[in-house]
């Protein structure tokens, strides 16, 4: 009891601490793929801190809205993060939401943020705002069909059980769970507006999303807003690991070696992670926002074909 | 007891119509009207809750009323006291809206005496025990519902919504009245006692669902039947619209699941295919209809269209669930619809009452004229905006809990052992997904357009927030809105006996369990707590604002927009309702609507101004409707002529009919 809250306390920090440097590494890795020196691996602390000793510059037209989304948005992902297990399963509070609900908070925080967006009227929010909302209307549906593969293969949809099921031996390889692992990755690339979806560190040009949203946002706003997309970055990552790389992830009730463990599992899975975002992201090109649809639609599909499968048949 | 009460309010509510007739005009009539309904729903409201809560002996009765033979019979029991709760709940948050919103209506005597019979029409259909009196009170709902949408029947456009309104309506009571007459036999046992007991032969049985789902269909707007639905609510003065859309279409559901649950004890082995196939596709066209349109209050009635598909997702699991023995996944299903009942009739009444208020401040409904209403109407645009999060179904608010059950029963049906629905259930699935996303597509669309940017026309500039009584229903239904959410197992357990009257099983007790958490099977499958997702989310986002206005900085500066550096005075630059939707237009409507468009662009040195027109086609009205229209206007066209013949003419029609049907007689074995 007072380990699974003290473990669930950690992953809380834990989170808010790391997101940070999960971007700063890839941004790292990118830059020296494309043989630069790149910013250093805190820069990303250090634009946070800088952002929040700052004022804030609002918008004359901007309502109560525009200034309580940031902490909104903040809250839903955050919340939504502290619950997918990273170094240990045993989370205190992971039964509150499962995994439709952690999707659901995320889809919360999309819906914030594309209101923000569209708050101060101008036409690079509502650019941003109703690309995003096409995006999401296909990511969405798309991870809730991977979902619906995990939890029947896993008979749960709560993740700490998935997680300690997927671990087990008798999960083996199936056709869905690659499908179902194709289709997230590609969902989680367009949500975190990555390329090819999105380009996380362009502006001024007609084709950024998530950008365009929270242009007219500034100081501790902005922080907020960054450090948010940053966790839902590492939530991903998380997700992708704990539920297909489960090695090393600390049981329910683990002993703090285990734990130790698992935390070590955990970076080295991240520094994995990050360094094959990084190579993805410079081997390809960003695509037209009209073939972001073949491209979501490709993951909607491959979540159908993996659930279906498994309606079929169970083994497969 | 509770009968007696529920009966005592629908005569008060059929002596206030007299009333009305008689003080309509005056300046009390609207106050003693709409308080008067308030009173009474309200004392009917709670006495079915106490009866759906104590779970009493259902209390039963007959009336010399009716057809003499028969009498009207009424029964309360679980199902139809959960139903009185939602239609009396309903009915009280819009007569409480109206006492602030009926009193601007320029029209008075064209609503005020139709408004209490209609209350107690829905209340009527629920209670009714046989099918003379049910169909009766489900004329009489229809009817009073006509007048009120004809209220208005200075626009072309409302009076065009209640003849189409008034055709649909017969059809489909044409439909259910053909079903009530096939389930009472050839005895004519038209006592819903006796139809319980009564045999039927499959081909019978079939036929009744399928004038079930055509008559229940047609008044909840399933797709295809739907195409009356979006023109009749928007017509009607808003608080009846809130009522059409979220209680009229429950009766509605009721009806079927009185008739497929209840009434008909012979399974038919397909019928939770049927429905669950068009469940679906409701769900999704009714979603992408809302996010086409750009008048407030069609897109809300449009989005009932895909709630009402997500309603009959949850009825068509638990019939399939039912048909294969599976009774506690048939429970959880049923829940799941009956709880998306409750939750659509509040979010729904909502916003309908936000757009009325909307409406009443800038006297438009069309979204393309409004924005920055936050600003001048911040209690409404609040109220809207609980009502966006919980229709577009996100936790920690009630449209969510009951979506996750709903997502937890199709998790559940690769048990069944149908092949055919092993294929359809994942399908009705995606569909349902993709239809919670575009749902949030859509409210972000409606608030944002609506409440948030800049003013698009002086009327917006100049709104007024809404009179006191219209935001108490407001904040009432949107209280109710997060109690339901974040206190699930309350509602859920207080629909248990409906479940297990109808599908013979019942979700687990959820109120014991800690936190108030929610654990439809077992909680190792799958559980959610509302309660404490919502304190986590306060106290995070309380804690980081409290923390960094302390630790770092709270200092603030009003500047002009930066909009990368170059902002257009012109509100006309911002995203409209069309250009917001335009995305989505052009992946699902190029198919869908076959949407298209035009640039205009004229010559250089032309100075007339460019344009981009974008067309929808309605394909349903195209190729279902528009045929039967066509039809029946060139028919009519032909025997126009037999307006205009000589009197010889005449008689030898005459004579030729008699000899017809003499020849007929004759040769008839």
């Amino acid at each position: 009891m007072m380990l699974n809250l003290l473990v669930q306390g950690a992953q809380m920090a834990l989170v808010l601490l790391l997101a940070p440097l999960l971007v700063g590494f890839v941004r790292k890795m990118k830059a020296r793929l494309l043989r630069r020196q790149g910013p250093p691996l805190l820069q990303p602390y250090r634009d946070l801190i800088r952002l929040l000793r700052k004022e804030v510059v609002l918008a004359d037209g901007a309502s109560w809205l525009f200034r309580a989304c940031p902490y909104v948005i903040f809250a839903a992902i955050w919340v939504a993060a502290s619950l997918v297990p990273t170094f240990g399963a045993g989370l205190m509070f992971s039964w509150s939401a499962d995994l439709i609900a952690i999707i659901a908070l995320l889809g919360l925080a999309r819906f914030f943020l594309a209101l923000a967006g569209l708050d101060i009227g101008t036409s690079f929010g509502g650019i941003g705002a109703s690309r995003e909302v096409m995006i999401a209307s296909l990511a969405e549906p798309a991870m809730l069909m991977v979902v619906f593969t995990l939890a029947l293969v896993a008979g749960s949809t709560q993740l700490s059980t998935m997680a300690g099921f997927l671990v087990s031996s008798e999960v083996g390889l199936r056709v869905s769970l690659g499908m179902a692992l194709f289709a997230l990755i590609m969902v989680a690339i367009a949500e975190n507006g990555r390329i090819p979806i999105d380009n996380p560190a362009t502006h001024l040009e007609l084709t950024m999303v998530h950008e365009a949203m929270v242009l007219e946002y500034s100081g501790r706003h902005l922080a907020l807003i960054d450090l948010a997309s940053e966790i839902k970055l590492l939530l991903y990552a998380s997700l992708i690991a704990c539920l297909f790389v489960p090695w090393g992830l600390a049981p329910a009730g683990a002993t703090p070696e285990a734990l130790a463990i698992g935390l070590a599992a955990y970076v080295a899975k991240l520094g994995v992670g990050g360094f094959l975002l990084a190579v993805f992201e410079t081997s390809i090109a960003k695509m037209r926002v009209f073939r972001v649809p073949e491209f979501l639609g490709a993951a909607l599909m491959l979540g159908l074909l993996a659930a279906l499968l498994l309606f079929v048949s169970r083994s497969l | 007891m509770t009968l007696i009460v529920v009966l005592a309010a629908m005569g008060g509510l059929f002596a206030l119509t007299i009333l009305a007739l008689a003080i309509g005009r005056t300046a009390l009539g609207p106050v003693v009207v709409y308080g008067g309904s308030l009173l009474i729903c309200a004392v009917a409201g709670l006495a079915a809750l106490w009866q759906l809560v104590g779970g009493a002996e259902a209390p039963t009765a007959t009336l010399p009323l009716g057809l003499p033979w028969l009498g009207a019979h009424f029964r309360i029991d679980a199902l139809a006291a959960f139903f009185l709760v939602v239609v009396n709940l309903g009915s009280a948050a819009a007569s409480l809206f109206a006492l602030g919103y009926g009193r601007r209506e320029h029209a008075p005597m064209r609503v005020l005496p139709f408004y209490p019979t209609f209350l107690a029409a829905m209340s009527l259909v629920v209670v009714a025990d046989d099918a003379y009196t049910f169909l009766f009170s489900w004329e009489l709902m229809s009817i009073s519902s006509w007048a009120l949408v004809v209220a208005h029947h200075e626009t072309r456009d409302n009076l065009r919504a209640g003849y189409i309104y008034v055709v649909m309506a017969s059809f489909g009571t044409f439909a259910l009245l053909l079903a009530f007459g096939l389930l009472a036999g050839s005895d004519g046992g038209y006592a819903f006692a006796q139809m319980r007991d009564l045999p039927l032969t499959p081909t019978v049985a079939a036929l009744v669902l399928i004038l079930v789902l055509v008559g229940a269909g047609s008044k909840a707007g399933l797709v295809p039947l739907h195409v009356w639905l979006p023109l009749a609510h928007p017509a009607a003065p808003s608080h009846v619209s809130a009522l059409m859309s979220g209680v009229m279409t429950k009766v509605a559901v009721y009806a079927f699941i009185r008739i497929v649950f209840d009434l008909l004890q012979t399974p038919v082995w397909w019928s939770s295919m049927l429905v669950l196939a068009i469940a679906g596709i409701t769900c999704v066209m009714g979603v992408l209809y809302a996010l086409m349109q750009h008048d407030l209050k069609r897109l809300l009635a449009y989005h009932t269209v895909e709630n009402i598909g997500i309603i009959f997702i949850g009825l068509g699991l638990a019939l399939a669930f039912q048909a294969y023995g599976l009774a506690s996944a048939a429970a959880l299903a049923f829940t799941a619809a009956l709880l998306h009942v409750f939750n659509h009739s509040l979010f729904k009444s909502l916003l309908f009452f936000g757009s009325g208020a909307v409406l009443n401040a800038t006297g438009m409904r069309d979204m393309e004229h409004q924005g920055g209403l936050i600003h001048r109407m911040p209690l409404t645009a609040f109220t809207f905006l609980v009502g966006s999060v919980a229709i577009s179904a996100l936790p920690p608010l009630n449209g969510f809990v009951s979506e996750w059950l709903t997502f937890q029963a199709i998790l559940l049906s690769p048990e069944l052992p149908s092949w055919g629905l092993k294929f359809l259930v994942p399908a009705v699935g995606a569909l349902l997904a993709l239809s919670a996303a575009l749902a949030a597509a859509c409210f972000v669309k409606a608030f944002g357009v609506t409440f948030l940017g800049r003013p698009r026309s002086k009327a917006a500039e100049r709104a007024q927030e809404t009179d006191r009584y219209s935001l108490a229903a407001m904040f009432l239904l949107a209280g109710l809105c997060l109690i339901a959410g974040i206190f699930p197992g309350v509602f859920i357990d207080a629909l248990a006996p409906v479940a297990k009257a109808l599908v013979g099983e019942s979700l687990p007790l959820q109120s014991d369990l800690p936190y108030f958490s929610i654990v439809p099977i077992a909680e190792s499958r799958g559980s959610y707590d509302g309660l404490l997702v919502f304190l986590f989310m306060l106290v995070s986002g309380s804690l980081a604002a409290v923390a960094i206005h302390r630790l770092a900085s709270n200092r603030l500066r009003r500047g002009p927009a930066w909009d990368c550096g170059f902002p257009d005075p012109s509100p006309a630059t911002q995203y409209s309702s069309a250009s917001f939707a335009q995305p989505i237009r052009r992946v699902f409507g190029t198919m869908m609507f076959r949407a298209r468009e035009t640039v205009d662009m004229p010559a250089p040195g032309d100075m007339r101004p460019a344009r981009l027109e974008v067309g929808l086609r309605d394909l349903i009205w195209d190729v279902a409707y528009a045929p039967i229209v066509g039809g029946i206007d060139y028919g009519a066209r032909q025997l126009n002529r037999l307006q205009f013949l000589t009197i010889r003419q005449y008689l030898s029609l005459v004579f030729a009919a008699l000899v017809g049907l003499l020849l007929v007689l004759a040769i008839w074995p």
